[in-house]
């Protein structure tokens, strides 16, 4: 049976975030906004003050000795598996007899208050055997010490192309990791239930997870612990593996002390800790013809994985599937190590690896124009991939067709709008009267593939409830950390009912209505959970058609919900009423709804096959301005233009691209992680770590969606908006790297700028260019 | 005798006692009033989620200002009124700050967004009688202390202009200022809890005889730096005497070509008032030093007594020949800032003493021979961020001459330190550019600087360099010819004016 929704439009239109209101009321309640339960305690984590070491003997008397505190818990106690690794089980929720990093939590002190139990977990005393500590990712692949086997993925023969190559350039270089930074800490809230239940308020965005991990460590069975997430204040990544140790550590002190527990991360606690995007080092070597096109290229690619494992592996299969970004790569020869290192152990953060992948080709394209004396732009468009209609360079390194490429028409566009070339010419104007300071130009593409790498994880479940005053409640399986899946999910239930959105709401992400979750990650969320939903609310839908039918006489398929009414023909009812009479009816009025996406399929060892249903294209233009005595700069003017598909809400979409662009502009530039000889993070606050500040928003900055339906059956024809734009601000650093070569205009030299590029390393670049320009 | 700590909120005059002095406003709001729309981001001042704003009565008049509530310590809001985002909807009606978020689709995971909403309150109310348009750099200054991880900034940007596009909401300061004068104390305020004290006294005389018999009491002006060692070091501080309710250090005075600044003068105050006669030279300066909010509770004095190799007033503090004024019950000394300075963390300050004002020179109208005189600060980052490197020049041209050539950085040494051997490289010598290296490498005689998380000794050392050369830059030739633009930021902004 079918019944259409002709004309009703809640999707595509641009309705504020569910919670804007809440937002600036202040009334919007996070995890420790929760009113906290009669007989609630509050934990804190004692840290290692070791990057390596044998625990010989942990003192804890102080500890356990100061004010209010309650009890002290170590990893003796738990019950079931002190164990959080998301993959492989490698990573204690507190550690037992060797600490791996600097940071890494050894016990947990539970007390009265969160400034007893803070103040408390600094007291213990450690005797400990120092083992020596790798803090180096290249160190630590010297000694072929990793946290997985190193990944392959080869097609053509590489070596051959790079030998009759016209022309070959190698290299080394980095970018740095990043923290995620969410404004909201990591935190967790136990609380005992009758029967052996556990019920965690946590903020995470992977509820399923934090189920099976709280289980699994306190040896009860899943159906036992229920974990709920109304909303993060952030999560970029950070709360996908990485809230199982705050909702492990919490679950186990309130069983142990059947007293709900409170622990929540301070801001330096939180970075201590917690991972990070994963630092890339990258060896390369790039062959290509007199146009700039690749004829073939080797990479090895060094990832700094921490002490664990994490999720360093799929971070690297990404890497290593967008190393193409939009272009074709012909003989190919990639290799991927995940380097254990005596620091946090690094983690999902949006673009989970896609960006590190990416920026090395960028780098590269950019070296090759460089080297030929041609604007970047004409080599990156020499090496598209072919348009789906014509050419046959369109099948990507690991076998997957490029079917709906759109990277041709999106940067012809942007060029026009941005005014590319005239602003090229007039930069290259004032650069010349310009002794002191410089301007910089690039513009970069980008094609980011929509998927969970891991076929299996593309499932999400929904529970659609309509009650008999015609309001419905929404829940499904992804979590709201404020890139507006709960709209985006609301707006496509109200579409598929015919009614306003004011009558739709999504309840929290909780484990006790939909089971066994993927992590709201890889941009999917609104893409499974909108699926999952409008699945849901057809089958009622359905339901109400028929009902609709029976009652006038009509045929169903010519239902029509629009607007909050119900009509076939001529005949027409509210929404509300036709309800109310089908519930007198008997008729099932609310639903559950699956959804898997289809078509995926991805071999792990051999890193081939086609992981990902679409892709997502983007580009972006920068203008920078460089001052070459202190390497402070200035980012003019951006415009981005993004595929987002038949966009489901082009202002949440819009504000996502934006976000995205920023984010990872501060990933470029300003944020820098630092690590003593010691091992200790001393970039471990806001105060020393970086990210961007108001005036970091260009004065000029135009963002627009570039308006083309999904090929793929995504819900409505939409495209993911999460992660992709990230990979916008690769703009930004490659126009801070153009603003530095015009201080050499005559020479094919690579421009020395690492990434983040910090005012320090961007003078470093300036006066390496400076010295090459007088030897 | 320990006092109740009175403050006013939500239109009531709320009395705490029983209560830690360290325990802070933000502590206080989210756990002992249950009022969780004030988030903690950090617990150092440097997110702006738990902003809020304050209301007191200064001169009769009410003065409001975002604050963030991390580092304020109870106590210090005795006899002032807090504002919250509890407090800016009115009646379910949402204010136009809030109104404009909405529309403008400002906020994503809304975590920042009541700090947000408050410094956008703040800077409304600000407005008050301004009948300009709003611009970009005055909202880059009223939010340079919010951090948002979500949006970009961009739509922020654009709810600020368009709060000013909806109806007018008024704010009633009068009856502010009624409800704030009940609340003055004729005593002054101490507050003894547990093992811990804190006294606010009221008039210098008081504050020095509990300076002589306390000497190991903690002075506490704004507190942006002593909060710290509370939320992240656990201090314990058994007393503390507060400098903010002395009326002599609120002052600013001008006599003889000398500005006087108080001690317990807010940096914004003391900044906007400096601005005035040195507004090229100490605006960009002045708007990086800090956020707004910290700049609203740090006090120029207390900048200047804590004495941190990174502190960003000294350099050109020293650059102008400034001078501190330390008083005790057995008078006044006055000291060369930068004699003050003897070591890493080591000041001439006996234990008796209070550092009670700076004097600052101003320009001499009319100027007898120009003084050339700037100040760059680097970072990481433009808004709030801690400086690797902070210089400050100043000297006179006479005949084409320098002379009294006074050159001071912060971030090279153990205390922000004078250049004594590329000053001499150039005291009485044509500003010419073979005198200026002259003097660049002499600097490389001055200073040692430290590698650190915010910058290598290398970079510390050839931007101390390049800082040198950017004002001979600026300066030389009398600037008779159209000058070099040297200043990323001040060029962007003339970008935007085209």
């Amino acid at each position: 049976m079918k019944s259409s929704a002709l004309n009703w439009t809640e999707v595509g239109i641009s309705h504020p975030h569910e919670s804007a209101h809440l937002h600036v009321c202040g009334q919007a309640s996070y995890t420790d906004d929760i009113p906290e339960l009669h007989g609630t305690l509050h934990a804190a984590l004692g840290l290692s003050p070791y990057a390596h070491a044998r625990l010989l003997e942990l003192n804890l008397e102080a500890v356990r000795a100061a004010p209010g505190v309650v009890a002290v818990f170590t990893a003796s106690d738990f019950p079931g598996d002190n164990q959080c690794g998301p993959i492989l089980k490698d990573d204690p929720i507190l550690a037992q007899d060797v600490v791996e990093y600097l940071g890494q939590p050894v016990f947990v002190v539970v007390a009265n208050s969160h400034q007893q139990a803070r103040s408390a977990a600094r007291l213990a005393q450690f005797k400990v055997e120092a083992l020596p500590a790798v803090l180096d990712p290249r160190a630590a692949h010297a000694a072929g010490s990793y946290v997985l086997p190193p990944m392959a993925l080869q097609r053509g023969d590489a070596e051959q192309a790079l030998l009759q190559a016209k022309h070959r350039l190698q290299g080394q270089w980095q970018v740095g990791g990043q923290e995620q930074f969410y404004l909201e800490g990591q935190i967790a809230y136990a609380i005992p239930k009758e029967a052996q239940g556990m019920h965690v308020y946590c903020s995470t965005q992977h509820p399923s997870e934090m189920q099976h991990v709280v289980a699994h460590a306190l040896h009860i069975p899943s159906h036992s612990v229920q974990v709920e997430c109304r909303r993060m204040g952030g999560g970029f990544g950070g709360k996908e593996s990485q809230s199982a140790l705050w909702a492990g550590a919490a679950a186990l002190s309130a069983w142990l002390l059947q007293r709900p527990v409170k622990l929540r991360a301070d801001r330096d606690d939180d970075m201590m800790v917690t991972g990070k995007r994963h630092e890339f080092h990258y060896d390369y070597e790039a062959g290509f013809d007199d146009n700039g096109r690749l004829t073939g290229i080797r990479v090895a690619m060094i990832s700094r994985a921490g002490f664990s494992a994490d999720l360093s592996g799929p971070v690297a299969t990404r890497a290593v599937c967008h190393l193409d970004n939009a272009y074709y790569l012909s003989d190919v020869d990639i290799r991927a190590m995940c380097a254990k290192t005596n620091t946090q152990s690094n983690t999902a953060f949006r673009g989970f690896g896609g960006p590190q992948g990416a920026i090395l080709i960028e780098y590269i394209m950019d070296d090759i124009a460089r080297y030929l004396c041609k604007d970047a732009l004409e080599v990156r468009r020499q090496n598209f991939y072919d348009r789906p209609d014509s050419g046959e360079r369109n099948i990507t390194h690991y076998g997957q067709t490029v079917a709906d490429n759109v990277i041709h028409e999106l940067v012809a566009e942007l060029e026009l709008s941005s005014e590319y070339q005239q602003r090229r010419r007039a930069i290259a104007a004032y650069n010349a009267s310009s002794p002191v300071l410089k301007k910089g130009l690039a513009l970069t593409p980008h094609k980011f593939g929509i998927a969970f790498n891991v076929t299996h994880l593309n499932q999400a479940g929904a529970l659609v409830h309509v009650y008999l005053d015609g309001s419905v409640l929404v829940n499904h399986g992804g979590t709201e950390m404020g890139q507006g899946v709960n709209t985006k999910v609301a707006q496509v239930v109200a579409h598929e009912l015919g009614i306003p959105l004011a009558q739709v709401r999504v309840s929290a992400t909780d484990t006790s209505k939909i089971a066994n979750t993927s992590a709201t990650a890889a941009s999917t969320g609104a893409d499974l959970n909108g699926k999952a939903a409008q699945h849901a609310a057809s089958q009622i839908r359905d339901r109400l058609a028929a009902f609709a039918a029976g009652l006038s006489g009509l045929n169903a398929e010519h239902a029509s919900f629009a607007a909050g009414q119900v009509s076939i023909g001529s005949w027409n009812m509210a929404f509300s009423e036709l309800v109310q009479k089908a519930y007198l009816a008997r008729v099932q009025l609310w639903s559950d709804g699956f959804y898997a996406t289809p078509g995926l399929h991805w071999d792990g060892k051999a890193m081939k096959g086609s992981p990902f249903q679409y892709f997502a294209y983007g580009a972006a233009v920068s203008e920078v301005l460089v001052d070459t005595l202190s390497g402070e700069w200035k980012l003019l003017r951006a415009d981005a233009l993004y595929d987002a598909g038949n966009s489901l809400n082009p202002a949440l979409d819009i504000g996502q691209v934006e976000g995205a662009f920023i984010q990872g502009m501060g990933w470029l530039t300003s944020e820098e992680l630092v690590w003593n000889a010691q091992g200790k993070l001393t970039t471990h606050a806001p105060s020393t770590y970086k990210i961007p500040a108001i005036s970091d928003c260009p004065e000029d900055f135009r963002v627009k969606l570039f308006n083309q339906a999904n090929r793929a059956d995504s819900i409505h024809r939409s495209k993911a908006v999460g992660e992709p734009p990230l990979l916008l601000a690769f703009s930004v650093f490659f126009a801070l790297r153009d603003a530095i070569a015009s201080l050499n205009p005559d020479t094919k030299i690579s421009v020395a700028l690492t990434a983040p590029a910090t005012p320090e390393a961007i003078l470093r670049a300036v006066q390496s260019i400076n010295s090459q320009k007088t030897s | 005798m320990s006092a109740p700590i009175r403050y006013l909120f939500q239109q009531q005059v709320r009395e705490v006692t029983q209560v830690s002095p360290t325990r802070t406003l933000l502590q206080h709001l989210r756990e002992d009033l249950h009022c969780t729309g004030t988030k903690e981001g950090c617990a150092e001042g440097d997110c702006g989620a738990c902003t809020v704003v304050v209301g007191e009565l200064l001169d009769g008049k009410v003065e409001m200002k975002s604050v963030n509530a991390c580092l304020q310590f109870l106590p210090a809001i005795d006899g002032k009124a807090v504002f919250t985002v509890e407090d800016v909807q009115q009646a379910q009606q949402l204010h136009p700050v809030q109104q404009a978020l909405v529309e403008c689709h400002a906020s994503q995971c809304g975590f920042c967004t009541p700090g947000f909403v408050m410094s956008l309150w703040d800077l409304y109310l600000q407005r008050e009688e301004s009948h300009t348009p709003l611009n970009r750099n005055t909202i880059n200054i009223a939010l340079s202390g919010n951090l948002c991880r979500c949006t970009g900034y961009r739509p922020i940007i654009a709810a600020a202009h368009r709060m000013e596009q909806l109806p007018r909401v008024k704010f009633n300061s009068q009856a502010l200022a009624q409800q704030l004068g009940l609340l003055k104390r004729e005593d002054s305020l101490r507050v003894e809890h547990a093992d811990q004290r804190f006294d606010a006294p009221q008039t210098l005389q008081e504050l020095l005889e509990l300076r002589a018999a306390h000497p190991g009491a903690v002075l506490l002006a704004g507190g942006t730096d002593i909060g710290l060692w509370v939320t992240k070091q656990f201090r314990a501080l058994p007393h503390l005497i507060s400098l903010g309710k002395v009326r002599e250090l609120q002052s600013i005075s001008e006599q003889s070509e000398i500005l006087e600044i108080g001690a317990a003068v807010t940096l914004d105050r003391a900044y906007q008032h400096l601005c005035k006669y040195y507004p090229n030279e100490l605006g960009e300066l002045a708007q990086r030093f800090a956020s707004l909010p910290i700049r609203h509770a740090g006090t120029l004095g207390g900048n200047v007594a804590n004495g941190s190799p990174i502190g960003d007033s000294m350099p050109w503090l020293i650059a102008l020949g400034a001078q501190i004024v330390l008083s005790s019950l057995s008078g006044q000394r006055h000291l060369a800032l930068e004699d003050f300075y003897l070591a890493y963390q080591k000041k001439d300050l006996r234990a008796d003493e209070i550092v009670s004002a700076i004097r600052i020179p101003l320009p001499e109208l009319p100027p007898q021979s120009p003084r050339l005189f700037r100040t760059y600060k680097l970072a990481k980052r433009y808004d709030q961020d801690i400086s690797a490197v902070c210089a400050a020049f100043s000297t006179r041209l006479v005949d084409n001459k320098l002379q009294q050539v006074r050159i001071a950085y912060g971030g090279m040494a153990a205390t922000p330190k004078r250049a004594t051997q590329a000053e001499l490289a150039l005291e009485g010598q044509p500003w010419d550019e073979a005198h200026l290296q002259a003097a660049i490498t002499a600097l490389a005689n001055d200073y040692q600087p430290l590698s650190d998380m915010r910058a290598s000794a290398e970079y510390r050392l050839l931007t101390a360099q390049n800082l040198l050369k950017r004002f001979w830059l600026e300066t030389r030739a009398g600037l008779a010819s159209p000058a070099t633009p040297t200043n990323v930021f001040a060029v962007a902004d003339q970008t935007e004016q085209v």
